[in-house]
């Protein structure tokens, strides 16, 4: 929409006017048109496209583990009242926990490999996921239950036709959420840790006080965030429109 | 099985599974006798070393400050603007582009950029980027909430003249708040995350800075202990923040179970 | 029917359309009548014939497309301070976080009144429809009936001149609705209110009536208006009983099953046998 666009176009403007009449020093804000260009020319190099891909592969990775791990223990969780009873507390212990504290313990251990970056990706992006699928898989009507029970249909065949397709929708937003996550982490490792990718050379470009090529990369990597973003949402509102379902409110 | 039976072993899982899997990680540990993965028993002893009470005021003080400075500055922001925000059509259609940038922004691509920017590696930077990133869930929940208002009580409000500030402050803001705690529970455990980054990147004080130093000196101990204490944190502040819920919006539960039909 | 100098209300040649171009919908084509002070007005019609968009044009909370409402000679353009309106849903315009007096008392608290005299308008407004001992309680602990007595009460503590009504008891049970009409009647009598009173059931329309105005289906007009001559106090059974209500209500009815043009239902005609086909 044109509001949108003018939107986005003033807001250009302003940065562009307070760091050319140094409102804020060039030195610290880089003009807009500068960090344009400055990203221009990073994306004519083999180096930028290296690391974007590197840094890509530790999400693609994170969340596909994530996912793989996630779901089918969500499923089993939400699906048996004993077992989501008996792991609730370890669970929400656990949750909590924000991958990035275990940053430390990862440099140590597997040190700054792409095994590291993937670990914190997956153990950041695995709640939202597996706690996202437990709320779908419990979240059926329980009439819709009790008729498929009264008619004979077996637990198995009432997990796969009916609890399952009702917990989709969820376990759409929580891909949405962990696909986020799992970006931020595997930028973080790469940010702290050195494993190689965009937050690695932002780190470098840093200390190196080259501040043109830090903002450029923040602006790259906005771009990936947002990329990713509008994907898992429109797959999210495609899995929301044809199930009438109640969402857990989070963004 | 009958009903109580079931109920009996229910709650004795409940309590066997942590129970079981603390005692796995002592055993493992013990045996495993690997300095990176210390007993737990030697863990909580350094947690109560540390925590309990030397090293609280040097860094668990500054570190809650921040998140609390942090979410607090968020939280009004967020109401702030996303009240009139919600109520504006127009508002929405200028500011969601932006809104929706900066939230999808990774808060990691920002930390160099916000130390350079704001020439400080102290509270003012940390504050300043956990409030930004706190902002968005609290700011998008309070939209929706005042976007989801029921249309009968706006219409009521209009039909016996209650307007302006009166309307926002009787009728919009109530009936948002559920919503508007939705935001909060996320924001909250997004500020404990964003310290723990900031903090970690370049500081001089706090719970992060603690798990820097003990990973550049090699010392595990100390580290796990303040794993242990960032997931504790986490948890108590979401706790927190549940009892506060449930004492503000006792009515929404209420009300919630009545029309539950 | 007279037309004295000066109405209390009038609706003058209101039309109301939604949308534009291709898309368009006439709810109102032209409706016309007027209530004087103190008159219980019921205004009646077949399904989405847009009675709630006249109600609403009424009180200020729509803007008609074409036409007048007049409030003592003046336009009404936003919901003026002497009308009250009690809605369908009770339920939803009650606030779930406020406790009754506090529902009652969100109108008043922008009116220059003192602490004491809102005070005393709250309760008298929740005693005038029996809900002294539930002041304190939240909507949500009451049954529907009561949720829409707080309306009421709710709309009394304004004290407004002009109470509109929109199908307020269409939501609550058979039993419950004869009290909320008795209640409603019992309300103009001691609080001299006039009432415009939309509803779609025949029979609460000529009950509580001074007169009925039948409207047609959409674009809708206004079919005919029926004095109601019925004697007061009404009863929910006495006044029923008599030949009279009988009589009228199979003549609005007739007038409804006509706009609304269905196949043949066989009519109260057995009911009607007395004083012959008026229609």
């Amino acid at each position: 929409m044109l509001a949108t666009l003018v939107s986005i176009a003033a807001a250009l403007a302003l940065w562009e006017l307070v760091s050319r009449a140094g409102l804020i020093s060039e030195q610290d804000l880089p003009a807009m048109t500068t960090t344009w260009r400055e990203l221009w020319s990073m994306m004519q190099t083999g180096d930028f496209w290296t690391a974007f891909g590197q840094t890509v592969r530790g999400w693609a990775l994170g969340l596909g583990i994530a996912t793989a791990l996630a779901v089918p223990i969500g499923i089993l969780l939400g699906s048996s009242d004993f077992a989501g009873r008996a792991f609730r507390v370890p669970i929400e212990f656990l949750r909590p926990i924000p991958s990035a504290a275990l940053i430390p313990l990862l440099f140590l251990t597997l040190g700054t490999t792409l095994k590291s970056e993937v670990f914190l990706a997956t153990f950041g992006a695995f709640w939202p996921l597996l706690v996202q699928t437990i709320y779908g898989v419990r979240d059926v009507d329980p009439v819709t239950l009790d008729t498929a029970r009264s008619f004979g249909i077996g637990g198995f065949e009432r997990l796969y036709r009916i609890k399952l397709p009702s917990a989709v929708p969820y376990i759409a937003t929580g891909l949405r959420i962990s696909s986020a996550v799992a970006l931020i982490l595997a930028f973080t490792a790469e940010l702290f840790m050195g494993t190689p990718g965009l937050g690695q050379i932002m780190n470098v470009a840093e200390s190196f006080g080259l501040t043109e090529q830090v903002y450029a990369l923040a602006l790259a990597t906005g771009f990936l965030g947002l990329a990713i973003y509008v994907v898992f949402s429109a797959i999210e509102r495609r899995a929301l429109r044809w199930h009438p379902s109640q969402r857990v409110g989070q963004t | 099985m009958s009903r109580r039976t079931y109920q009996a072993a229910a709650v004795a899982a409940e309590i066997a599974v942590p129970v079981a899997i603390l005692a796995a990680w002592q055993l493992w540990t013990a045996q495993a006798d690997d300095p990176k993965f210390p007993r737990l028993s030697t863990i909580l002893v350094e947690f109560r070393e540390m925590w309990l009470f030397s090293q609280f005021g040097e860094h668990v003080v500054p570190s809650l400050e921040r998140i609390g400075l942090g979410f607090g500055i968020a939280l009004v922001l967020g109401i702030v603007l996303g009240i009139p925000l919600g109520l504006s059509r127009w508002g929405r259609v200028l500011a969601m582009p932006h809104i929706e940038w900066w939230r999808a922004m990774p808060p990691p691509a920002l930390l160099p950029i916000s130390i350079v920017l704001l020439h400080s590696i102290g509270n003012r930077q940390k504050v300043s980027f956990i409030a930004f990133f706190c902002l968005f869930p609290i700011l998008l929940n309070t939209i929706d909430g005042v976007r989801g208002i029921d249309p009968a009580l706006t219409e009521t409000a209009k039909s016996y003249g209650v307007r302006g500030l009166e309307r926002i402050g009787r009728i919009v803001f109530p009936a948002a708040l559920p919503q508007i705690f939705a935001g909060m529970r996320t924001s909250l455990s997004l500020a404990v995350i964003m310290m723990v980054l900031t903090e970690y990147f370049s500081s001089t004080s706090g719970v992060g800075y603690v798990l820097l130093i003990s990973k550049n000196t090699f010392q595990l101990t100390p580290m796990w202990a303040a794993i242990v204490l960032i997931g504790l944190l986490g948890y108590l502040l979401n706790l927190l923040l549940i009892l506060v819920e449930r004492r503000v919006l006792a009515w929404h539960r209420g009300w919630r179970a009545a029309t539950a039909q | 029917m007279s037309i004295s100098a000066e109405h209390l209300l009038e609706i003058r040649n209101v039309a109301k359309t939604y949308g534009t171009g291709a898309k368009a919908t006439q709810a109102i084509a032209d409706a016309s009548f007027a209530v004087d002070d103190r008159e219980f007005v019921c205004v009646v019609g077949p399904s989405g014939c847009g009675k709630t968009t006249l109600l609403k044009c009424v009180g200020g909370l729509l803007r008609p497309t074409r036409g007048l409402v007049l409030l003592r000679g003046k336009p009404v353009t936003s919901p003026p301070e002497e009308m009250a309106l009690v809605f369908q849903e009770y339920g939803r315009s009650l606030m779930p976080w406020a406790s009754v007096r506090n529902n009652v008392l969100l109108p008043l608290r922008h009116k220059r009144l003192g602490r004491h005299e809102r005070k005393e308008l709250v309760e008298e407004a929740l005693e005038a429809v029996g809900l002294t001992g539930f002041i304190d309680h939240y909507p949500w602990q009451l049954s529907g009936g009561m949720q829409q007595r707080v309306a009421i009460a709710r709309a009394l503590a304004y004290q407004p001149s002009i109470l509109l009504m929109d199908e307020p008891f269409a939501s609550v049970d058979a039993q419950t609705r004869g009290d909320l009409e008795d209640l409603v009647l019992r309300v103009r009598e001691e609080f001299a209110v006039t009432i415009l009173f939309v509803t779609h059931d025949i029979d609460e329309s000529v009950y509580l009536a001074d007169r009925v105005v039948v409207l047609t289906h959409a674009p809708t007009e206004v079919k005919e208006i029926i004095d109601v001559d019925l004697p007061f106090p009404r009863d929910q059974i006495a006044t029923k009983e008599l030949q009279e209500f009988t009589h009228l209500r199979g003549h609005v009815y007739r007038l409804i099953k006509r706009e609304q043009a269905e196949p043949s239902e066989p009519l109260a005609a057995a009911t009607t046998a007395t004083k012959g086909d008026r229609a």
